[in-house]
């Protein structure tokens, strides 16, 4: 057995030793040039000159582009074409590319980049949410809704209502490796380009475009990321872009990569949110209709804003089956960073909406909230008949919920009941210090919603000495896929997964791939990997006459037993192909989001979060105590990966709603550009008590091995900390403290004034 | 030339005064385990080993080293925690059998951090590696890595022998008095203690820095005497020194230093840089002023001494003329009354929104002398002289203490920034006031004392 056990990831040995090759530590030619970008020092406004001299009289400095010098297109958007490399007679966020410096060296790039004087006519920037509703700036004609049933009915007729608002900051996704890309001039005008991607072939595209040439010019390759967390899904098209122009131009390698200041205040991160809530609902807690309104802050342009903003409304719902709703989503144009996909793409925001919900309501009833939430939960799969299917506000059955059960084992081996009950004695002794403590659900549908995505290849070649080389169309950015992935492999194939040898994702292999995205990776790739291995194992049976098993390394057949070496030699010397390529399309999709109808998901992954917290009542202060964890992987391909996606996608989660703030001031500058002010979670911010579970059972839906995908759900399990502190500043008076995100000691503060009225 | 040991072999190199070592590694060796994250000391990836003369080994931030500070030193990167055979650490093994690194690219930082940390026994590990960040494990994995590996003997590799460091390659004084000389001569030139400042100077502000002379062998300035009436601190002690000699006659300092950056950091940075930067948010000025530091300043061969808060005239204005140096700073001795407070968006390795330290003496029940000092709450660190004097005088009660916390807005007028807003850090001021006066009347106030 390959799959169902805790391989160690294929390069931990490589990580540790340093030995792991990332983008910049490939080495290049020594007449490599370098390139950094001039960025606009305002939010908005028209471009009236731009004076190069300095900058390209500086040392080491070998050309100055500016957006009039790139031969074919100028554009780096991965949707709606409105993001030039190079800002176009004016500029839309304080950060925007607006010129390229190549030089002979990184520094001297960067050094030179800061030389370009420019003139613009500033216009006042649109910053806010609040701004941007007033000057009805916008992407798409007007807000989405989606509706099911008569919700305005159900909230006038329920005993009780309530409404209210949360503010939900962004998040900058940190990955340790910051944005790189390299670029090698081929002969004929083809290009490779090594790159720090989530999506090669995005990049393919985009530099195919810039060069002006066809798709089959340009090839990518991807050997890992320094992390991407969605921040590298369209975020590198730009470097890339430009070493490819450049290299063309030169005919020499060139390479960019962001100094961390750059890269922070040039690139998107996770869409801030403003959700408003109106609910009814009755004595007991159950909800009879929730009306929401999404504010998404997107940025200056489209990149993946629509997408994200359809699946906050998608998870507005969450866990709890809602007799009516409506999610209003407006999807705001600002002059900010470009916001784009971060792990959970908008799901956590939509989530947060209603966990607050709850919150607020459990409160209001002077209920315990976790049973507030269970009375409100979709059923589980075991107590539904086909006549009663609950169905979500978007009109898809949910069939496959384990949350009852799920919640039910969690509360029992975290001791919530008797928890809580001490951190209400505790907090009745303690004048200061306050605890609070909190279970929140996840239920999050896996699936792209744009439903083409939903597809992936593999090519895998099988050597007549028995080693295998595999190829797929996902990238490896830390999660693990290449180790499931070749897992898979070794299964099919029934060797060790050391004889499979993993390879760099590389456009020239896998064709017209899908990001790495969705938490689909293994889900995608793991089928299209099964079904090219199993081609070549069905051919080699059928070389040695059928009725054929591979067990333990060998192959049993009517012509005896024989290692896999010596019967992938035989098929070779009978003419056998040994070389397949696997496809995988998910059934079963049909989605129209303008109606907001339709199954846009395979199957949802469930889990749930128990935090424990300590505020300090005089400063605001706060600590995360304790943090059980149960969740639902299916039948779990690699239970040590995936509880290492758990750990830490709880602790990006936690880190997202408490202490991680980006501040931009009144003109549009970020302020937290750097690890200085931009605080992700450190170690001893992680869960002093931290048990992580993997709930046993099996997809319901026929994925891979009967696994289900983990990349994302387990960063809103982060949610139960942002709920436990409203937990513990609600027991510092009658008021609800109406909590917001990041729920930063100053936040955590005034919530606590507030309760105390 | 600058000589120093590279993983176990004799580099003698020609390096620019500012040279950073992640650069040299990088770029100049091919060594490319060693990692920049964020090129400013705030991450750890570019974390490697550096043995002092002392035989310490100590985990430092490779992108804010300049290559002057190294020589006489040694080095150890990613690659030489590996054997020279290709022998796995056991921290490295630790590290991929508990499934430590997802990504990898935070882990060759770690893997300094937790191997300097391993060959000096410490097992505070959160401490340890409050320095270096990881966005994919949590954590959790790391710390268990950690601790399998503690256990486990330092293979013998790991031995820096001493070498012999010829001459000097820039201005690198060996003494308090040639340092004095020096600077008197050299009067517009930079001193460059640990370099956690003057590195972003280079690698963020990307200036050149035309004269600069380093403080590392300056001996003299690199004590602590524990006297009987007073605590001498040389300029160019670290942090860590600070920190530990503040561990018994000052607890609450020691604890606040804890939090002072990163083992990284506190093992490059100076107590006179601290100063002497004059930074309204420094951490060590405030609890220096609340113990009554006296700054000692010198040019050439003359001195002069000043209480601290006198230096700091205002924001990016201080009592210190061209050429003259911070040459040690002298605390009286007292009762261990000082208690520090931190506030900051992390607990670890974070600037603090506010400092405040506060010093206060009762007896028979009133307050005999009071001194409280904050950063982050004026352009410079400052004193409470108003709060202090509400205080003076009056019996030590919940009321007056209130009262008296109410009073920060005379002192003080803060601005808001990305770490606060001015309302916040005036509240909290007062907060801290009143946590101090809960906590030495007993009462639970320390949230970091509460276990789950």
């Amino acid at each position: 057995m390959s799959v169902g056990v805790s391989r160690k990831h294929d390069s931990g040995p490589l990580h540790v030793t340093g030995a792991a090759r990332y983008t910049n530590d490939v080495p290049v030619p020594a007449n490599a040039l370098h390139l950094a970008f001039g960025l606009s020092e305002i939010a908005r406004g028209e471009i009236l000159e731009i004076d190069l001299s300095a900058a390209r009289a500086a040392p080491g400095v070998v050309d100055v582009l500016v957006a009039g010098d790139l031969p074919f297109d100028n554009d780096v958007s991965p949707s709606a074409h409105d993001e030039p490399l190079l800002a176009k007679g004016s500029v839309h966020y304080l950060g925007q590319p607006v010129f390229l410096v190549v030089a002979n060296s990184h520094l001297a790039a960067r050094k030179a980049a800061r030389l370009g004087k420019v003139a613009y006519k500033e216009e006042s920037p649109i910053l806010t949410i609040d701004e941007a509703l007033a000057a009805d700036s916008r992407f798409e004609e007007g807000p989405r809704v989606y509706a099911k049933g008569d919700v305005a009915a159900a909230l006038d007729a329920a005993p009780h209502r309530l409404s209210g608002s949360i503010e939900i900051g962004g998040q900058e996704h940190f990955y340790l490796e910051g944005h790189a890309a390299l670029a090698v001039p081929q002969d004929g005008g083809e290009m490779v380009v090594h790159a720090s991607s989530q999506h090669p072939t995005e990049i393919q595209h985009k530099v195919a475009e810039t060069l002006g040439r066809p798709m089959a010019d340009v090839r990518v390759e991807v050997r890992r990321m320094g992390g991407g967390f969605g921040g590298k899904e369209s975020q590198g098209n730009a470097l890339c872009v430009a070493c490819a122009v450049v290299a063309a131009r030169t005919g020499r390698a060139v390479k960019m990569r962001y100094d961390r200041d750059d890269d922070m205040v040039i690139t998107g991160k996770r869409h801030d949110f403003r959700i408003d809530y109106d609910v009814g609902f009755d004595d007991e807690g159950r909800l009879a209709g929730v009306d929401f309104t999404q504010y998404a802050r997107c940025g200056w342009a489209q990149d993946l804003s629509i997408p994200v903003a359809d699946r906050a409304m998608l998870h507005a719902d969450n866990a709890y089956h809602l007799p009516s709703a409506r999610i209003t989503s407006h999807r705001l144009k600002t002059n900010t960073q470009s916001n784009t996909a971060f792990r959970g793409f908008g799901g956590p925001q939509g989530m947060v909406g209603i966990e607050r919900v709850m919150d607020h309501v459990a409160h209001h009833l002077g209920l315990d909230p976790l049973i507030v939430r269970q009375r409100n939960f979709y059923p589980s799969a075991v107590s539904i008949s086909d006549r009663t299917k609950p169905t979500t506000p978007y009109g898809m059955a949910v069939t496959d919920s384990i949350l009852e059960e799920l919640v039910g084992a969690l509360a029992e081996r975290s001791d919530y009941a008797a928890r809580r009950e001490a951190v209400a004695a505790w907090n009745a002794e303690n004048d200061i210090l306050k605890r609070g403590i909190a279970l929140t659900p996840v239920k999050f549908g896996i699936s792209f919603t744009l439903t083409h995505l939903n597809q992936a290849g593999a090519l895998v070649h099988v050597y007549q000495d028995g080693s295998i080389h595999l190829n797929h169309g996902g990238t490896e950015m830390g999660q693990g896929l290449f180790t499931k992935v070749a897992q898979v492999a070794a299964h099919v194939f029934s060797v060790p997964v050391e004889q499979v040898r993993i390879t760099a994702t590389d456009t020239g292999k896998v064709p017209n791939t899908s990001a790495t995205a969705a938490s689909s990776g293994s889900d995608l790739n793991g089928m299209a990997v099964k079904v090219a291995c199993e081609v070549i194992r069905d051919r080699i049976a059928a070389h040695l006459g059928g009725n054929v098993l591979f067990e333990g390394g060998k192959v049993f057949s009517a012509k005896g037993e024989m290692s896999f070496a010596e019967a992938a030699r035989s098929a070779y010397l009978a003419r056998v192909s040994l070389s397949s390529t696997g496809f995988y399309a998910t059934p079963e999709l049909s989605w129209d989001r303008i109606k907001g109808e339709g199954r846009p998901f395979f199957y949802f992954a469930y889990g749930a979060a128990v935090t424990e917290v300590v505020i300090d009542t005089l400063t605001g202060e706060n600590r995360i105590l304790r943090t059980d964890i149960l969740h639902d992987c299916g039948a779990s391909l690699n239970p040590a990966l995936d509880i290492g996606q758990i750990e830490g996608g709880f602790v990006q989660g936690a880190g997202w709603l408490t202490m991680e703030e980006l501040v931009w001031d009144d003109k549009g500058a970020l302020k937290t550009h750097a690890p200085a002010t931009y605080k992700i979670p450190a170690a001893s911010d992680r869960p002093a008590v931290f048990n992580v579970d993997l709930w046993e059972g099996e997809n319901a839906a026929e994925t891979i091995y009967r696994s289900k995908a983990v990349g994302e759900p387990p960063l809103m399990l982060g949610i139960s900390a942002l709920i436990a502190l409203s937990d513990a500043v609600a027991a510092c008076g009658d008021a609800y403290p109406d909590l917001d995100a990041p729920a930063t000691a100053e936040r955590v503060l005034a919530a606590v004034t507030k309760v105390r009225g | 030339m600058v000589t120093f040991l590279l993983n176990g072999e004799t580099v003698e190199a020609q390096c620019g005064p500012t040279e950073t070592l992640l650069d040299f590694l990088r770029e100049r060796r091919g060594l490319t385990g060693t990692k920049e994250g964020c090129n400013e000391g705030d991450c750890g990836a570019c974390s490697v080993i550096v043995t002092g003369e002392d035989g310490v080994a100590r985990a430092m931030n490779a992108c804010i080293l300049f290559m002057p500070q190294l020589h006489g030193r040694a080095v150890r990167s990613v690659e030489g925690v590996s054997g020279p055979s290709g022998e796995m650490h056991p921290v490295q093994e630790a590290m991929v059998e508990h499934h430590g690194s997802q990504c990898g690219f935070c882990t060759p930082g770690f893997i300094a951090a937790m191997a300097a940390a391993h060959k000096n026994g410490a097992r505070d590990h959160n401490d340890q590696l409050a320095g270096n960040l990881c966005r994919c494990t949590g954590y959790a994995p790391i710390i268990r890595a950690a601790e399998a590996a503690e256990g486990a003997a330092v293979p013998e590799w790991m031995e820096e022998p001493v070498i012999e460091a010829g001459l000097a390659p820039v201005a690198m004084p060996e003494s308090s008095d040639a340092l004095a000389d020096w600077y008197a001569a050299h009067p517009d030139a930079t001193l460059i203690g640990g370099a956690t400042d003057v590195g972003l100077w280079v690698t963020k502000a990307l200036r050149e820095l035309d004269e600069v002379a380093f403080l590392g062998r300056c001996t003299d300035l690199q004590r602590i005497e524990i006297g009987e009436n007073e605590i001498k601190i040389g300029a160019a002690c670290t942090i860590t020194q600070v920190l530990e000699a503040m561990r018994e006659p000052h607890p609450s300092f020691a604890e606040m230093l804890r939090r002072y950056g990163s083992v990284q950091v506190r093992n490059a940075a100076t107590i006179g840089g601290n100063i002497a930067n004059g930074s309204p948010i420094g951490d060590s000025p405030p609890a220096l002023i609340a113990l009554g530091a006296t700054l000692h300043l010198r040019k050439g061969g003359a001195r002069r001494a000043m209480p601290l808060e006198d230096f700091f005239i205002e924001y990016g204005k201080q009592d210190r003329a061209p050429g003259e140096l911070v040459e040690y700073v002298t605390i009286p001795r007292q009762k261990g009354r000082l208690r520090c407070y931190k506030i900051s968006k992390r607990f670890d390795q974070d600037i603090s929104a506010v400092c405040g330290c506060f010093n206060i003496v009762v007896e028979d029940g009133s307050v005999a002398s009071a001194r409280i000092a904050f950063g982050g709450m004026a352009g410079t660190p400052k004193r409470a002289a108003g709060v202090e004097a509400a205080l003076i005088g009056q019996p030590w009660t919940a009321e007056n203490v209130a009262s008296a916390s109410a009073l920060m807005g005379e002192d003080f007028t803060p601005l808001s920034d990305m770490r606060a807003s001015a309302a916040y850090r005036l509240q909290v001021a007062g907060a801290l006031l009143q946590r101090y006066f809960a906590e030495e009347t007993g009462a639970r106030a320390n949230l970091l004392e509460v276990g789950p």
